[in-house]
């Protein structure tokens, strides 16, 4: 029984992961232009699903945009032209991955600015902390009272 | 004085994030929008056969470049919100008497011309385009869509969705209006 199950598991792990969405009659013949297919197609967003690349959607509009990308890249486009010509129609949105410029600056660069700012803030705090401590006001001289009053403190000690 | 202020920090943090929040759960801002990338770009040029069995010139980018402010409508036959939206492009083109052009997307010949038949023609012309490769070239992410298209051929506006309730009146006829201008 145990070693049924063992061998179940194992035969389990030997299938592909998750299928994605791609059909075979959607794939090109030439395993180079179709790995760049893929490659490209995992960086699109499905537009009608969103949070989706149009590589595991099995919506039908990412269907038609991965046969579209395949047949542009068999046409001789470069990867970054098929982006271009999806980015033409549906905008920057489509790729899930931003592109780097003014408009997404902080998107970028928030984090960093995030982390120079905690920074700032704690080595201010750490700069104050450590100047404190050595500028600590030196203790008031004691009075002529109080210099009396340990004197008679340390005699007591001393007769008894 | 300092110290006051960072005493009151956590609180103007905390009262931001509440704001913030109250903004996402309030606004009016659809999450699921896709922002249209198509806004002040000429129109994609195509050149679509009419549907199968109807009489009429089919759809083409040249022959919509006439001078005139006009509406081109995504739909098909299939999809049930463009039948919840036919009153108001109808209304559009007779009572208010915008050119309305329609592409007729991944239908069946036969399935179109009975929908049409059965729901009225609004269209002064359809392009059939059963690839669904043009409507790739309009950014569409779904049937209905709706462009309004200036009179250089420039489209001005994309309503992602159907046209229902007061959208004819609060929406697309001010946008005509401005276009018009």
């Amino acid at each position: 029984m145990r070693r049924l199950l063992a061998l179940l598991i194992l035969l389990g792990l030997l299938l592909p992961g998750a299928a994605g969405a791609v059909n075979p009659d959607e794939m090109l013949e030439n395993p180079a232009l179709e790995e760049r297919a893929r490659d490209i197609s995992k960086g699109i967003r499905c537009v009608v699903c969103q949070n989706q690349d149009i590589d595991s959607s099995n919506a039908e509009l990412a269907r038609d945009l991965r046969v579209l990308i395949r047949e542009r890249l068999e046409e001789g486009d470069s990867n970054r032209e098929v982006e271009a010509y999806l980015v033409a129609r549906y905008g920057d949105y489509v790729l899930l991955k931003p592109p780097f410029k003014a408009s997404t600056l902080l998107l970028w660069l928030g984090p960093f600015l995030l982390l120079l700012l905690g920074g700032a803030a704690s080595a201010a705090y750490l700069r104050r902390r450590a100047t404190g401590q050595a500028q600590a006001a030196p203790p008031e001289p004691l009075s002529a009272d109080e210099r009396e009053k340990v004197q008679r403190i340390l005699n007591e000690g001393r007769e008894g | 004085m300092l110290r006051k202020l960072l005493f009151v920090l956590p609180s103007v943090i905390f009262l931001g994030v509440i704001a913030f929040s109250l903004w996402g759960l309030l606004s009016e801002r659809d999450p699921s929008a896709v922002p249209s990338a198509l806004i002040d770009k000429p129109l994609p040029e195509f050149d679509l056969p009419p549907i199968e069995g109807l009489t009429g010139p089919g759809l083409s980018s040249a022959a919509l470049a006439d001078g005139e402010v006009k509406v081109i409508n995504i739909f098909a036959s299939w999809c049930i919100p463009c039948r919840a939206e036919h009153e108001l492009i109808t209304a559009l083109a007779e009572e208010h008497g915008v050119a309305v052009y329609g592409i007729n997307y991944k239908d069946k010949p036969a399935d179109a011309r009975l929908w049409l038949a059965e729901l009225g023609n609004p269209y002064r012309s359809i392009g059939a385009d059963r690839q669904g490769r043009v409507a790739i070239d309009f950014g569409v992410s779904g049937v209905p869509e709706s462009y309004l298209i200036d009179g250089q051929g420039v489209i001005r506006f994309q309503q992602i969705g159907p046209l229902v309730g007061p959208d004819l009146e609060d929406k697309i006829l001010p946008i005509l209006e401005e276009i018009r201008r």
